[in-house]
């Protein structure tokens, strides 16, 4: 049976881990490749980075990173942030990486979705969705809105929309961060979850608000996540990866052990 | 020993490269379309990535067919993904496209209606799934039956000579995902990204002794 899939998250700033990642015998926190290599050994099924670097002259950095880690951690890599176009994605791609996230260029340009998946196929395009719930006009059915630029930015667009229309222009996968939830640690928004996870037909990756290993486990039960995705838990050592499989494994979770 | 990875400009084929100069180290590893090179190598690695026809054309176009039916012949062979079914006769895919037809087969899609228990299984099959070996093979030496490897595919093969399947894996349908004929092993998923797995089998390649 196909596992659900582990992935922790790695924040970026021009080339070096920030937040720094809390391994009890790691040399260097903020070294990418060390960070990806020992989470690798704990068993995560795949890495994301997360580029946050201001500006664009650091931005090289991040194929770098990409570089030396894949030539040493043989899982696949996501990386998102600051993506806008296909020659972008191609150096990415040609630096090791499997597949890229797009946000905000997806926003702002619905249709190079699809001209980027028609380039480089729709198995390496992950459509990140930053949602937050907001009120609706009967009330009782939740919406969800989806916000660019880190959150910062409202769009007005309907999050189980735009997911659909986006794997409808070739995304392949959905990484669905819920904006209320992430940093709370109080867990994933379920109902988000299952809602994206039901209209469409692509695997839906879960992220923001995890705390403990329930939270990642209620991700795939109640919320029907085909992976989760989280950053803290791991970074600060609460959790290993290792760990959060077995706790899985005891909900009765498919998990490559 | 000289490996040859068949480079005819579909996908990345960084992390093959890296994986394979990984466990054989001695080895001179090279990403190329040259024909020379191509036959005058030890081992062929074939991956690929893409649509079956773009895949296709570009084989075309970088004039690899007969070189890659060669090596194919003669000395140990891996295709990877879109390596393992372009040498099927035909694929279903981009309203049907002729393969290199090398082995009698064909690649198709999973089903719209696949499902576990009741719940939807999403397309493509993304992800860690397990693989059951169904023949002994040097190529999986060490590795344990059941192990998991990464996939990311939407077509799999139908062979029509199922003595040759040396794995099977379990997507709400059984599918074949590995095949060995003579000096020539292919799989459809990642050995290049499934870990000590997958770099398992990658040395289990380069020692092959056929």
């Amino acid at each position: 049976m196909l596992a659900k899939r582990i992935i922790p998250c790695l924040d970026i700033d021009a080339g070096r881990v920030v937040k720094g990642v809390q391994f009890v015998d790691i040399r260097d926190a903020g070294d990418p490749v060390e960070a990806a290599r020992r989470y690798n050994e704990q068993g995560a099924d795949e890495i994301t980075f997360l580029d946050i670097t201001a500006t664009s002259d650091d931005r090289d950095t991040i194929v770098r990173v990409v570089e030396q880690v894949a030539s040493q951690v043989f899982i696949p890599l996501t990386v998102g942030g600051g993506i806008r176009t296909v020659s972008d994605i191609r150096r990415l791609l040609n630096a090791g990486a499997d597949k890229v996230g797009i946000n905000s260029a997806a926003v702002k340009q619905p249709e190079f979705v699809r001209e980027a998946s028609d380039k480089v196929g729709s198995q390496c395009i992950v459509l990140s969705i930053d949602a937050r719930r907001v009120v609706s006009t009967d009330n009782e059915t939740p919406r969800w809105e989806i916000f660019t630029h880190g959150g910062r930015r409202s769009t007005g667009i309907d999050a189980v929309e735009w997911a659909t229309r986006m794997v409808r222009y070739g995304a392949g996968e959905i990484l669905l961060t819920s904006m209320d939830c992430d940093g709370t640690r109080n867990g994933f928004d379920l109902k988000l979850t299952r809602t994206v996870c039901d209209a469409v037909d692509v695997p839906v990756i879960a992220s923001g608000g995890v705390g403990n290993l329930d939270h990642l486990a209620a991700g795939v039960t109640e919320g029907g996540a085909d992976a989760v995705l989280a950053a803290s838990i791991f970074h600060f050592g609460t959790y290993t990866i290792q760990q959060a499989k077995e706790y899985m494994t005891d909900k009765g979770i498919e998990v490559r052990l | 020993m000289k490996v040859a990875i068949i480079d005819y400009g579909m996908g990345n084929l960084r992390s093959v490269s890296k994986a394979v100069q990984q466990v054989a180290e001695n080895a001179d590893v090279r990403t190329t379309d040259n024909c020379t090179y191509i036959k005058s190598a030890d081992r062929i690695v074939f991956p690929g990535q893409g649509a079956a026809r773009d895949c296709m054309a570009a084989i075309s176009d970088h004039r690899l067919s007969q070189a890659i039916l060669e090596a194919a012949q003669n000395k140990p062979f891996l295709g990877i993904c879109m390596g393992l079914e372009v040498l099927m006769r035909y694929s279903c895919e981009n309203n049907g496209t002729n393969l290199l037809n090398l082995i009698p087969g064909e690649a198709v899609r999973f089903p719209h209606d696949l499902n576990l228990n009741g719940r939807k299984l999403k397309v493509p099959h993304i992800g860690w799934n397990q693989v059951m070996q169904t023949m002994e093979h040097p190529l999986w030496n060490n590795i344990e039956n059941g192990s998991r490897f990464y996939y990311v595919h939407s077509y799999y093969i139908k062979l029509e000579d199922a003595s040759i399947q040396s794995g099977q894996t379990d997507y709400g349908i059984p599918f074949t995902c590995a095949i060995a004929r003579d000096n020539l092993f292919a799989v459809q998923f990642h050995p290049e990204k499934s870990a000590h797995a997958g770099l398992r089998l990658l040395k289990n390649f380069i020692e092959w002794d056929i």
